[in-house]
């Protein structure tokens, strides 16, 4: 089922200096529990496009639409997972995880217990009552991701949500990331500059072109299994390949 | 037999130690002041009519009419209360009006610039002319010396909030009003607790300028009226007195915050 769907959508900024033309024609199509990861060069608009599905920003063309509904503004369709895990430092893990469900109304205790069962699940149980500062920081990202998967978005949108942790907990996070999301079926967008992170997580991957941003190619990874595996695989190193020439033609 | 202390113990030990070294001189330093300071007195070293002493302090303060110390100490401690409170309320309130609207507060700018920069006790004479002599003026004096730096200050810690941290609520459909409430005022807390700090000090500041000013009672009273008929006795006790209720006043400012760390 097609849970995610981008119509020859547009983005044009206004600045003092003119008009700047940012993303001139995407056509995207996302089946329900896809890993799709979006990857270009810097500056190419990648996290615009994160914004708009969003519905932080609003495309100056074309159309998004979530399970058939046109993305009209900010609600519960997707959940954010931004490049730090901005959680709030004066409130416990279990009360950040609570914060998307408090702001959309919606912490009845049936949902609270889905989100306590998940901290649980994923091995924060017995950090509940803990501070944020009291965490390593990967287990800092554990619980951004809880928090966003807390209130059951449609839709998860990950901005390069590893590139602020070290390269050991980016491994040791990349695939808890994964095998979360896997386990609870949801469909993530990935936006990331890190092309062998993207052919580890992804099924598919959206090459843009730079700016003003067109979909180049759209590959289709052939490799299963969790991130550590995939980088093993012989096939790896060729996806690599293709999609760098691609990236940096 | 001695019982042998584990690492950890001699550690707390020494911290222990520590600590009491340093009131212990603190209180030292405080004893020898006064001390050194009668015995300079008695010993005419210096003219006691000029620099007063601690036992012509004591003396002026017994000698007062029972309780009429009580009463200016009263009026003073409410002014600069209520003052206080009122420009550490307003000055948030203000604050959070000029967080939420951003033409508001880029209007307002070269205004609070200016008020910040001019010196409130200029201000004075039209006080007077426009609430009166009486405390209402004072409590005007303290409420305009504090609410600027408030103002400034605050909406400063608001708007030094993570975007990160705002583009998150946005994106789970949070309105204004509940980054306001959820992320804005207590990612603040810390802030509005050094604000706090720092009025406890001017607030003094303005109660005694308001007093200079224009006053019947009270410590800054006081220590205007004694300069005037060279009680520096008067002066001295008074002073010596303000510094009391300023050490007071900051401790319970110390009480509150230790208290918002617990709830915030």
């Amino acid at each position: 089922m097609e849970i995610l769907k981008m119509d020859g959508v547009q983005l044009t900024y206004q600045t003092p200096d003119g008009e700047t033309e940012a993303i001139r024609n995407i056509n995207l199509s996302i089946e329900d529990g896809e890993f799709v990861a979006i990857i270009g060069p810097s500056g190419c608009g990648k996290t615009t496009v994160l914004s708009m599905i969003a519905g932080l920003m609003k495309p100056s063309g074309g159309e998004i639409f979530i399970e058939g509904k046109k993305v009209e503004g900010t609600g519960n369709d997707v959940g954010y997972m931004l490049q730090r895990d901005q959680l709030f430092e004066w409130r416990t893990i279990e009360s950040n995880v609570m914060l998307g469900l408090e702001v959309q109304k919606t912490a009845t205790p049936e949902n609270k217990e889905y989100a306590v069962k998940m901290l649980e699940k994923y091995g924060l149980g017995d950090f509940k009552k803990h501070l944020p500062k009291q965490l390593s920081g990967g287990m800092r990202q554990r619980a951004a991701l809880i928090r966003t998967l807390a209130f059951k978005p449609k839709i998860l949108l990950l901005d390069e949500p590893f590139s602020a942790l070290d390269f050991q907990t980016r491994i040791a996070v990349c695939d808890d990331v994964h095998s979360i999301i896997r386990a609870e079926k949801k469909t993530a967008v990935l936006v990331t500059h890190d092309i062998s992170e993207a052919i580890s997580l992804a099924d598919r991957i959206v090459v843009l072109s730079s700016r003003p941003a067109i979909v180049k190619n759209v590959y289709t990874i052939d490799i299963d299994g969790k991130p550590l595996e995939r980088r093993e695989n012989p096939k790896f190193s060729s996806w690599f390949d293709v999609i760098w020439k691609d990236v940096s033609r | 037999m001695k019982k042998v202390l584990s690492l950890h113990e001699q550690y707390l030990r020494s911290v222990r130690l520590n600590k009491i070294k340093v009131l212990s001189i603190q209180l030292a330093i405080l004893i020898l002041f006064f001390s050194v300071w009668e015995l300079a007195a008695q010993l005419n070293w210096i003219d006691s009519f000029i620099t007063s002493s601690p036992s012509r302090i004591l003396k002026t303060l017994g000698s007062m009419e029972s309780l009429e110390i009580f009463r200016h100490v009263g009026i003073t401690v409410m002014e600069c209360i209520v003052g206080f409170i009122i420009a550490s309320v307003l000055g948030t309130l203000i604050a959070v009006l000029l967080w939420w609207f951003e033409t508001l507060r880029k209007v307002m700018e070269p205004y609070i610039v200016v008020l910040n920069a001019l010196p409130k006790i200029a201000l004075g004479p039209l006080i007077i002319i426009w609430v009166g002599a009486g405390y209402k003026a004072i409590i005007l004096m303290t409420v305009l010396i504090c609410i600027i730096v408030t103002v400034m200050s605050v909406l400063a810690a608001f708007l030094s909030c993570d975007d990160g941290k705002i583009l998150l609520m946005r994106s789970m459909g949070a309105s204004k009003f509940q980054i306001l409430i959820k992320l804005i005022l207590p990612n603040a807390v810390p802030n509005l607790i050094s604000m706090l700090k720092i009025n406890v000090g001017l607030s003094w500041v303005g109660v005694i300028m308001g007093e200079y000013l224009v006053s019947a009672a009270g410590l800054g009273y006081l220590i205007i009226y004694g300069g005037q008929v060279f009680k520096l006795d008067l002066v001295m006790a008074s002073t010596l007195i303000l510094c009391i209720l300023a050490a007071v006043m900051y401790m319970g400012v110390a009480l509150v915050e230790k208290f918002a760390k617990r709830f915030r």
